[in-house]
């Protein structure tokens, strides 16, 4: 049975997060669509939404998680390939949209409408085919993953170096992005969005089958990282990221690895923003402002990296802290997710899982044993 | 016939390299047959790991060549590629993956295919457990084999990486100092296990222990400064009177 062997190939704890995710994808649209309104089990449109949100993020942190958790690679520009993937995903929506448009242009976009443009660019050919705007999604992302990496690990840039790089990235993006003659809606990006395969985005139903689709393709990509982390490559990533060059005298090409973790990893986020992009009904620039980048590391520091389900639960807890904070003291969220960092950083270095390991050891009052890897003390120095 | 001609397993040739000037391998030369086990000996900084960091393709000479197995340059290489070549080699510190165990970090070395997705779509078979449960009961670590790394004692580590090498099965192995940090009975092993392993392997040993080089009765080749200062039978190589003077006398 293929559920057997997932039992035994998966990390435990990854199995029954994927059971979980499985599930929630069941029960939160029947508690959104069955139950009544006003049930207290009634799950409310604006949740549904929430909720799936925190799903992309989950996604996203996941995707970090497996080049930074995993193979040593600090990457500091993730948003920038989780904004590529909702680009991709937008331009769909917006072809969608048709002569519905304030102009009824029945091919061009409102935006270009409004500056005039005759017709349409040729980067935007394509967009009205649901299949090519869904390749897009992950080829894009791998393909700028897949040319930086090249770069940038074939002359081994690692450590700040190659995290300045990625964040270099992601500001670069931004800034193209925020240009009316890019082509994607400058600074207002893509919004106004209809409908998606003809089903209407403002429909309890749509939403509910979204919010579905995200904690499948999260419980699907959760499955796979984790069936990667467990095979050989896995170890391999792991011995790069604790001793690089030591790898390297084994015949392992270093290179490789890394590319492979940070092409799939950019593929992963992609496919995030795709999802993200119709549940929000906007993309813009912002997106790729290299603060979002940086949240997704703290996510993933919160939850604790290099075990897959903690940057999962980390989004999870700061996204949601984040959305009561910034409603309840406006004021002060910064300075608890600063503070936050902080003491993650100084007494959690293994994250909210780590500490539930901690906690599960002392309770238990043995010695912890070594299932997860823990991450070394020292990293190998650079050489 | 020539050197090239005949094809040495390993051929060094006028190699110099220099770090901000200072010349830490000297136009050095030397040849190691096929088969044969050779034992460096000389003082703190004579070079020795640079050589090794040279032949790997850690460190690239100024000057001079390199050649494996006649005809394959080295010094055109990177040190995958050398690894791939069949040349393996022990740290001087001992360097195993700390948050690896025992059992993974032999995995990990095994001989086969290094691609991503070889690795990727890797299933143990019988053959490469049993080779590795053979290493584990050489390097005596199978009671340890679910330890982390990281938690064995230096001399525990220094077997380790040797049954990586092992594991590796390289035709040229480089072990730096692999004794250091040992006691005389686990010394007088190692030197047993390298003379076992040498009957099939060819090997590079750069040592401070006497009694292990004695231990081991191969050719010895003395490095001072970059340079061979005299090469020979451990006798021929003691009795010196260079070699006395540089470094045995001290
Ligand atoms: N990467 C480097 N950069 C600068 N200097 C170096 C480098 N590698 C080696 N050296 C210098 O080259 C000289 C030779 O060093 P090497 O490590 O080869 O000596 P060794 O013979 O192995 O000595 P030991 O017996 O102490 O291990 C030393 O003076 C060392 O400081
Ligand atoms: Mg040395």
């Amino acid at each position: 049975m293929i559920s057997r062997y997932l039992f035994q190939a998966l990390d435990k704890r990854a199995f029954w997060v994927a059971v979980a995710l499985m599930v929630f994808a069941v029960l939160v649209p029947l508690l959104n669509l069955v139950v009544p309104d006003g049930h207290p089990l009634h799950v409310p449109d604006y949740l549904v939404g929430l909720l799936g949100k925190y799903l992309c993020y989950a996604m996203l942190a996941l995707a970090l998680d497996l080049v930074w958790g995993y193979c040593g690679i600090l990457s500091l520009g993730h948003g920038a390939f989780f904004a590529l993937g909702g680009y991709a995903m937008g331009m769909y929506l917006m072809r969608q949209i048709g002569d519905r448009g304030v102009y009824a242009n029945p091919v061009l976009p409102d935006f270009m409408v409004f500056l005039n443009w005759e017709k349409l660019p040729w980067f935007w050919y394509g967009f009205d085919q649901f299949w090519f705007a869904m390749v897009m999604v992950v080829v894009v992302p791998a393909v700028l993953a897949f040319v930086l990496g090249w770069l940038a690990f074939r002359s081994r840039v690692t450590g700040v170096y190659l995290s300045i790089i990625t964040q270099a990235m992601t500001y670069a993006l931004l800034l193209a992005f925020f240009r009316n003659d890019m082509g994607f809606g400058g600074n207002n990006g893509l919004t106004d969005f209809k409908d998606i395969l003809g089903f209407s985005l403002q429909s309890s139903g749509t939403r509910a089958v979204l919010f579905a689709l995200s904690a499948l393709a999260l419980a699907g990509t959760l499955v796979l990282c984790s069936l990667i982390v467990r095979s050989k490559l896995g170890k391999v990533m792991i011995a790069v990221r604790d001793a690089e060059s030591r790898t390297r005298f084994l015949g392992y090409r270093v290179e490789h690895v890394k590319l492979f973790a940070f092409v799939l990893s950019a593929m992963i986020a992609g496919l995030a923003g795709a999802l993200y992009v119709p549940q929000v009904g906007i993309i813009n620039p912002g997106e790729f402002a290299p603060a979002n980048s940086i949240d997704v590391v703290i996510w993933t520091a919160v939850g604790g990296r290099g075990t897959l389900i903690g940057p999962i639960i980390g989004a999870f807890l700061v996204s949601g802290g984040k959305s009561y904070f910034t409603a309840a003291f406006p004021d002060l969220w910064l300075f608890a997710l600063g503070g936050l960092f902080v003491i993650v950083t100084l007494f959690m270095p293994k994250g909210v899982i780590g500490l539930l390991g901690q906690l599960k050891g002392l309770a238990s009052k043995m010695p912890r044993k070594n299932a997860d890897k823990p991450l070394p003390a020292k990293p190998e120095a650079a050489e | 016939m020539s050197l090239k001609e005949r094809k040495p397993l390993l051929y060094l040739d006028g190699v110099s390299v220099s770090f901000d000037g200072f010349k830490a391998i000297n136009n050095l030369s030397m040849v190691i047959e096929k088969g044969e086990m050779r034992a460096i000996i000389g003082p703190n900084g004579a070079g020795k790991t640079t050589m090794m960091d040279i032949i790997t393709g850690k460190t690239r000479p100024d000057e001079g060549s390199v050649f494996f197995e006649g005809d394959t340059d080295l010094t055109k290489h990177d040190e995958a590629a050398i690894a791939n070549l069949g040349i393996g080699r022990k740290f001087q510190k001992p360097t195993v993956f700390e948050s690896h165990t025992v059992m993974d970090n032999l995995v990990l070395s095994m001989k086969g295919k290094r691609g991503v997705f070889s690795a990727l779509f890797h299933q143990e078979d019988a053959q490469e457990r049993n080779s590795i449960a053979d290493i584990l009961e050489i390097i005596r670590l199978e009671h340890r084999k679910d330890a982390l790394a990281a938690d064995l004692s230096h001399g525990q580590k220094q077997w380790l990486e040797i049954g990586m090498l092992l594991a590796q099965d390289p035709k040229l192995l480089l072990v730096d100092e692999p004794v250091a940090g040992m006691t005389d009975a686990e010394t007088v092993e190692t030197a047993k296990l390298l003379r076992e392993i040498s009957r099939n392997h060819s090997v590079i040993v750069v040592e401070h222990d006497m009694s292990f080089i004695r231990d081991l009765d191969v050719k010895v080749t003395c490095l001072a400064e970059g340079a061979v200062l005299s090469e020979g039978s451990l006798a021929h190589v003691a009795a010196d009177p260079k070699v006395i003077e540089s470094y045995l006398g001290r």
